[in-house]
C-alpha cells in the first residue's frame, strides 16, 4: 500500500474519513437502539439519545406470545435452512468445481439466473401451489424457497473457495486407493471447512433478512416469522404506540448480525467477494 | 438475495471454461465413475431450483391466463391474454413500473459513486482500516425490515431526529417527491457497502506500479482515476452494476415499511403483492409477475448488450 505513512496531516485527513464511515454505519442502528431504551412518554421526543432509560420495552415484546414465537420460527427456518442450503450447495459446489460431468453449465448459467430472479414472480404461484398441497403456512413452506434462493450463492461462493485447494491432495488420496468420494469426504471436507463456515454465514443473513416470503407465504404464528411479526406490530397491534415495541424487537434481529460481523468480519468480506476477485 | 452475486458472474466463465480439460486424460472408467458422482452430486441442487422455481413460473404464465379471483373461484376460466391487457393499459402499473425505474436508476447511479469513494478510501486508508471494514459490513447485514423502520421512526413528525431538521408541517413520508427520496436514501445506505467492496475486489487487481509509473509520468489523481483505474476497474464494476440494477429493480421491503406504497410510491413488487392479497386476485397477480420476470430479463439482456464484449465475465483483462 501506500509508503507514505508519515504525514501526520494526511493521517487526521484519514481519520476524519474514517469517522464519516463509522458514523454512516452505526448511525440509524444506534437511533433505533435508543428508541428501544426510552420510556412511552419521551419515545416521541425526537432526542438522538434517551431522556430517561428504560427496559420496559423489551419487557413488554417477550410478553407477547406473538413475538416469541416468531422469534423461534425465525431462529429454526433460518438454521434449517442454511444447514440444507449449505449442504447441497456444497455437493454441488464440488462437483462444479472438481468433476467432469454433462450439464454443468446449464446448471451454472441456471443458478445465475435464480441470483437474478425476481422474487415477487414466484409468490403468486408458490401462493397458489403451498395452498394446494398443504405447506402453505408450514416452515417447509418457507424452507423451500429460502434453500432455492440461497443455492446459488452457496454454490458460487463454494466453488470459488473449492478452486483454491490444492489438486494434488485429492489426487494423492485417489492414488492411495481413495474413491472419489472418500476423497471428497476426508481430503477435501476438512480444507474446504473455512469456505463452508463463510457460506453459512452469508445464508443465514439473507434467511434472516427474508421478509417478501415470509409476509406471503404465512398467515398465523406458527410460521410466521420475526421480520413479519415486526411489520405487524404497526396496524395490527391495539397499542397506541407501538414504536417501543418495534424498536426493541428490531434491537434483537440486529443482535446475531452484529455478532457475525464482528467475529467473522475477515470471512465475511473474503466471501462476499471470493468469486469477483478469483474469477 | 444478490448480496453476492457479484461473485456470480466473474465466476461462471472460469466454471465453464474448465470441462474436458487436456489435464483429464483418465481411464474410461474412472472418467464415467466422475461423470455419476457429478450428476448424483448436482441432482439435489438441481431437484430443488426445478420444484420451486421452474414449475411455479411456468404454472404463474398459466395462471397469468385465466381469470381467477380467489374470492370467486368457480368463476375460474381461460382468458387469453385479458390479464395481460387490463394490467398494460391501467394506469397503477405504470406509475409503479415509472417509480421502479425512478428508484434503480438514481440509487444504483448514487451506490456507484459513493461505493467507488468508499472502496478508493478502503483501500488507501491507513487510519483504522480494520474498523471502517467492519463496520460497513452492518448495513449490509442488517435485517432490511429494520433499517427501514430506523429511517421511519427517523423521519416522523414530531418524534424522529431527522425530521426534526426540517421546518414544522412538513410530512416527509407522505409527500411524494421527499417520501421516494427517503426510500432511495435508505436503499443506498443499505446497498452502498456491498457495491464498494465488489469495487474494491476490482481496485485490488490494479497494480501499484503502474499507478506510481503514471504518477511519476504527471498524470494527477483524477487522470490516474479515469485513465487506469475505472478502465481495469471495468469488468468489477459491470458485475457490481448489473446485480444491483437487477436487486434494486425488486425493492419491496424498504417500501413496504416506510411509505405501504401509498401516494403513488409503489414499485412494481408492491403492485404484485397488492394484487394477490388485498385484491385476491391470482390471474392479475399472476400476469403482474410475468411482466415483472419479463423485465428482469429484458434489463439484464439491455445491460450486456449495451456493454457489448465488456459482458461480465467475458473479458478476459478481468482476470489477473
Amino acid at each position: 500500500m501506500a509508503t507514505t505513512t508519515g504525514d501526520p496531516r494526511t493521517r487526521v485527513w484519514w481519520g476524519v474519513a474514517g469517522l464519516v464511515v463509522v458514523l454512516y454505519a452505526l448511525v440509524p442502528v444506534l437511533w433505533i437502539l435508543s428508541l428501544s431504551f426510552k420510556t412511552t412518554d419521551t419515545i416521541t421526543d425526537g432526542n438522538f439519545i434517551p431522556r430517561s432509560w428504560t427496559l420496559d420495552n423489551y419487557a413488554q415484546i417477550f410478553s407477547l406470545d406473538i413475538f416469541t414465537s416468531a422469534l423461534v420460527n425465525s431462529i429454526g427456518i433460518a438454521i434449517i435452512s442454511t444447514v440444507l442450503a449449505v449442504v447441497i450447495g456444497t455437493m454441488a459446489a464440488y462437483a462444479i468445481a472438481r468433476l467432469d460431468f454433462p450439464g454443468k453449465k446449464v446448471l451454472v448459467g441456471v443458478s445465475l439466473l435464480i441470483a437474478m430472479f425476481p422474487q415477487i414472480s414466484l409468490v403468486s404461484p408458490l401462493f397458489d401451489i403451498e395452498r394446494a398441497v398443504g405447506l402453505f403456512d408450514t416452515w417447509p413452506g418457507l424452507i423451500l424457497p429460502y434453500i432455492t434462493f440461497a443455492l446459488p450463492l452457496a454454490i458460487y461462493t463454494l466453488s470459488a473457495f473449492f478452486r483454491e485447494i490444492p489438486w494434488e491432495l485429492e489426487k494423492a488420496a485417489k492414488m492411495d486407493g481413495a474413491t472419489p468420494l472418500q476423497a471428497f469426504r476426508s481430503v477435501i471436507v476438512p480444507l474446504a471447512a473455512p469456505g463452508v463456515f463463510t457460506t453459512a454465514i452469508l445464508v443465514f443473513i439473507f434467511c434472516w433478512n427474508d421478509f417478501l416470503f415470509a409476509i406471503s407465504l404465512t398467515s398465523t404464528p406458527r410460521s410466521q416469522t420475526a421480520t413479519v411479526a415486526i411489520a405487524n406490530f404497526t396496524g395490527a397491534s391495539q397499542f397506541a404506540e407501538p414504536t417501543g415495541s418495534i424498536a426493541a424487537a428490531a434491537v434483537l434481529l440486529t443482535i446475531p448480525i452484529i455478532i457475525f460481523v464482528l467475529l467473522f468480519q475477515r470471512r465475511i468480506v473474503a466471501g462476499l467477494t471470493s468469486g469477483a476477485v478469483k474469477g | 438475495m444478490s448480496l453476492q452475486s457479484g461473485a456470480l458472474a466473474a465466476s461462471t466463465e472460469q466454471v465453464t471454461q474448465r470441462p474436458g480439460g487436456p489435464t483429464k486424460a483418465q481411464m474410461s472408467e474412472g472418467k464415467r465413475a466422475e461423470r455419476n458422482l457429478g450428476l448424483l452430486l448436482c441432482a439435489p441442487a438441481a431437484i430443488i431450483i426445478v420444484l420451486v422455481t421452474a414449475y411455479p413460473i411456468g404454472y404463474a404464465i398459466w395462471l397469468s391466463l385465466q381469470r381467477y379471483d380467489l374470492r370467486f373461484p368457480a368463476e375460474q376460466a381461460f382468458v387469453g391474454l385479458s390479464n395481460y391487457v387490463t394490467v398494460l393499459t391501467s394506469g397503477y402499473w405504470w406509475q409503479a413500473f415509472g417509480v421502479t425505474m425512478l428508484i434503480t436508476v438514481i440509487s444504483v447511479a448514487i451506490e456507484f459513486v459513493l461505493g467507488l469513494a468508499l472502496a478508493l478510501m478502503m483501500h488507501r486508508t491507513l487510519v483504522a482500516r480494520g474498523l471502517v471494514r467492519t463496520v460497513i459490513l452492518i448495513p449490509y447485514g442488517i435485517v432490511t425490515v429494520v433499517a427501514a423502520f430506523s429511517w421511519q421512526f427517523a423521519w416522523t413528525p414530531d418524534k424522529g431526529y431527522l425530521a426534526a431538521l426540517l421546518p414544522t408541517g412538513s410530512a416527509p413520508l407522505t409527500d411524494f417527491g421527499s417520501a421516494l427520496a427517503i426510500v432511495i436514501g435508505a436503499e443506498v445506505w443499505k446497498t452502498t457497502p456491498f457495491m464498494a467492496l465488489l469495487l474494491l475486489a476490482g481496485l485490488a487487481l490494479v497494480p501499484d506500479d503502474l499507478l506510481k509509473a503514471a504518477q511519476v509520468d504527471g498524470a494527477g489523481p483524477w487522470q490516474r482515476l479515469t485513465q487506469i483505474i475505472l478502465p481495469m476497474m471495468k469488468p468489477a464494476i459491470l458485475v457490481a452494476l448489473l446485480f444491483r440494477t437487477l436487486d434494486a429493480f425488486r425493492v419491496f421491503d424498504n417500501i413496504y415499511i416506510l411509505t405501504q406504497g401509498s401516494n403513488g410510491t409503489g414499485s412494481v413488487s408492491m403492485l404484485g403483492y397488492d394484487n394477490l392479497f388485498k385484491a385476491f386476485n391470482l390471474g392479475i397477480g399472476s400476469a403482474i409477475s410475468v411482466l415483472i420476470f419479463i423485465c428482469v430479463a429484458l434489463l439484464a439482456v439491455l445491460f450486456i448488450k449495451l456493454f457489448g464484449a465488456a459482458a461480465p465475465g467475458s473479458e478476459p483483462s478481468g482476470r489477473r
